[in-house]
């Protein structure tokens, strides 16, 4: 029986790469969404909510829910579950409503 | 192929699930131009979702029924001339109908517009006109909130599936499932087969309540065979079925840690004494699909309510919707699973093609899959019937669980809305509390807000009219009026786009302190 979903699809991914999520090393597999690298690696919370600061991830998976908002590369508001992962990419928990940078 | 500006296609698919690759390469192999839209990479939908080929999956399948319709769809789509338009998110349809220069009738052409990348991130702004449309958009999941839903480690069940299904990650190594609607089983004995442990699922509805639709259970013997199969995989993995009963509670501070189980009377009420606590590192909830119907209901379509309290469009034998060259198959026009959608896509390109080419359809054809289409509907309408949500779920909820996910509203806030406010509609409770007014446009939260709305009454479903379709660029509504801009995707896209890179995103009623 599987133990993993790797296992069960007889994965044969291309090589590994990094991101980092806050600093953090995460590794990903080519092909993965940014949510789905985060979830591999046991992280299921990348965003601040606007007005209770309270922690959120990957909701809905396909784009609809917008809970999975995160900073990308320094680029807020981008849906994590939607975007792919690519070698080195910077993830960074988004606090609010993810403009922090701007003052606004 | 028709693939410059002053050409436009005889039909514009939206959405590469089953309902819309069957639509497509059927109107493909009847001699029409198609242009197949969707905003995944890949085509499949959410049923047929699999990882990218760069995570080798030997046997997809593995994660899959029904796995050679798709191989078929996907090699009949190989050999056609469909244009493919992957990562096209699209967010309006519109008519043109002063051109005059559409097909037969001399009606308009369509403009579908779009916003193409991953996420619709406003890399470039996208035109497509056609003679017809087919609506293949599918549906998402219904959410009914509860005290901790918003909890990390609390997934959509349908989201669960998905990211397993595409990402080959699972949210926990410990997942309880929970809600309504038989796609828990499925969800459950995949997870179980991915390595999960699933500790239970949690049905709010009872099954024995199928019995009382003996004619739909008869004449669809294979939906009786599958869940024969499921069941059979959640015995084998020793998952335990929890039926006439909820998550009333999540327990964790960071993340999931547990979750209460309660039973429920026949109103969906939590019978009191009767809450079980259940150790979990996370919770995969949906209580069934809702039609994503907004780029029909933007341009008026009639709707029909389904025995679940969701809207689907109302379409006639072959597939039209109330306006005259808007098609839509699949869950679009009620939910009934990936076999039906395959059959509608096939009928709605077969009335298109008799449409645009101003010859009869094959009648012997029309009417064998009107015949199939007709049983399996009645199927959907039980199964909705038999899932659809009691009036005593509002019960679960305190007065600080939050309901609408994206402004962070309570159903206290709600309740007051309703109680003290007056508020008697989905409508009402949104312009006086924010609910539904975030980036998800009430996708999550519109559902059950329309029932307090209702207090316990037949809510009325919302109308899902949304005049986005999703968040689009400002810079993508600029180019709108642009006659300069292409009008069809060749790989070139918009020669100049000076905001294309923007990330600025309207938000049709968006807070001040978003922008
Ligand atoms: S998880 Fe819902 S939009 Fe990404």
């Amino acid at each position: 029986m599987a133990r993993t979903p790797a296992e069960l699809v007889g994965a044969q991914p291309g090589p590994p790469f990094r991101i980092t999520f806050d600093g953090r090393a995460v590794t990903a597999l080519p092909g993965q969404s940014v949510a789905a690298a985060l979830w591999g690696a046991g992280i299921l919370a990348w965003r601040t909510t606007r007005v209770g600061g309270r922690p959120r991830g990957a909701f809905c998976g396909i784009g609809q829910c917008y809970d999975c908002l995160a900073t990308i590369n320094g680029e807020p508001n981008r849906r994590a579950c939607l975007v792919p992962a690519r070698p080195g990419d910077t993830i960074t928990t988004q606090e609010g409503h993810g403009r922090a940078a701007l003052g606004v | 192929m028709p693939l410059s500006a002053s050409e436009p296609y005889d039909l514009a698919v939206i959405g590469a699930g089953s309902a819309g690759l069957a639509g497509a390469v059927t109107a493909g192999e009847l001699g029409l131009s198609v242009a197949l839209l969707d905003t995944s990479v890949q085509t499949g939908g959410q049923f047929y979702r699999t990882p990218a080929p760069t995570l080798g999956a030997v046997r997809p399948e593995a994660l899959h029924h029904d796995w050679s319709a798709y191989t078929d769809l996907r090699r009949r789509l190989a050999r056609s001339d469909v244009r493919h338009l992957p990562g096209h998110h699209v967010w309006s349809v519109t008519k043109d109908d002063e051109e005059g220069v559409g097909g037969g009738a001399g009606d308009g052409l369509w403009a579908v517009h779009a916003v193409t990348g991953a996420d619709g991130g406003g890399e470039r702004p996208v035109r497509v006109r056609a003679r017809a449309v087919l609506l293949a958009t599918g549906a998402y999941e219904r959410q009914l909130p509860f005290p901790g839903w918003t909890l990390p480690g609390v997934v959509g069940a349908g989201g669960a599936q998905a990211m397993l299904k595409s990402g080959l990650v699972l949210p926990g190594r410990r997942v309880v499932v929970a809600g309504s609607g038989p796609l828990l089983l499925a969800v459950a004995s995949s997870l179980a087969a991915a390595g999960a442990r699933v500790p239970a699922v949690v049905e709010a509805s009872g099954y024995l309540r199928y019995a009382r639709h003996p004619r739909a259970l008869a004449t669809n013997p294979h939906k009786a065979a599958e869940a024969l199969i499921h069941g059979a995989a959640l015995l084998r993995h020793r998952v335990r079925l929890r039926p006439r009963s909820a998550v009333t509670e999540v327990h964790g501070t960071d993340r999931v840690e547990a979750v209460t189980v309660t039973r429920l009377d026949r109103d969906w009420r939590p019978v009191r004494g009767t809450g079980r606590r259940i150790a979990c590192d996370a919770l995969a909830v949906g209580h069934g699909l809702v039609p994503q119907i907004e780029l029909a209901t933007a341009l008026d379509c009639a709707t029909r309510p389904l025995p679940d309290g969701t809207r689907a469009l109302a379409l006639d034998g072959l597939q039209e919707t109330s306006v005259r060259g808007l098609w839509a198959a699949g869950e679009a026009g009620g939910v009934g699973g990936a076999q039906l959608a395959r059959l509608e896509g096939e009928l709605a390109a077969v009335a298109v093609a008799a449409r645009i080419l101003g010859r009869p359809a094959h009648a012997g054809r029309v009417r064998e899959l009107g015949r199939r289409r007709e049983r399996m509907r009645a199927f959907a309408d039980a199964m909705a019937a038999v899932h659809a949500p009691a009036p005593g779920w509002p019960r679960w909820l305190t007065d600080d669980t939050d309901v609408c996910r994206c402004e962070e509203v309570t159903a206290g806030r709600i309740r007051e809305a309703v109680e003290d406010l007056g508020a008697r509609d989905g409508r009402t409770v949104k312009l006086l509390t924010r609910a539904g007014m975030g980036w998800c446009q009430g996708r999550m939260c519109g559902a059950a807000v329309a029932c307090l709305a209702a207090r316990g009454r037949t809510a009325e479903p919302p109308a899902e009219r949304r005049p986005f379709a999703t968040p689009v660029p400002l810079s993508a509504l600029a180019t709108l009026d642009d006659p300069t801009m292409p009008l069809v995707t060749e790989s070139e896209g918009p020669a100049d786009d000076p905001g294309g890179h923007t990330t600025t995103t309207f938000e049709p009623d968006a807070s001040p302190g978003d922008s």
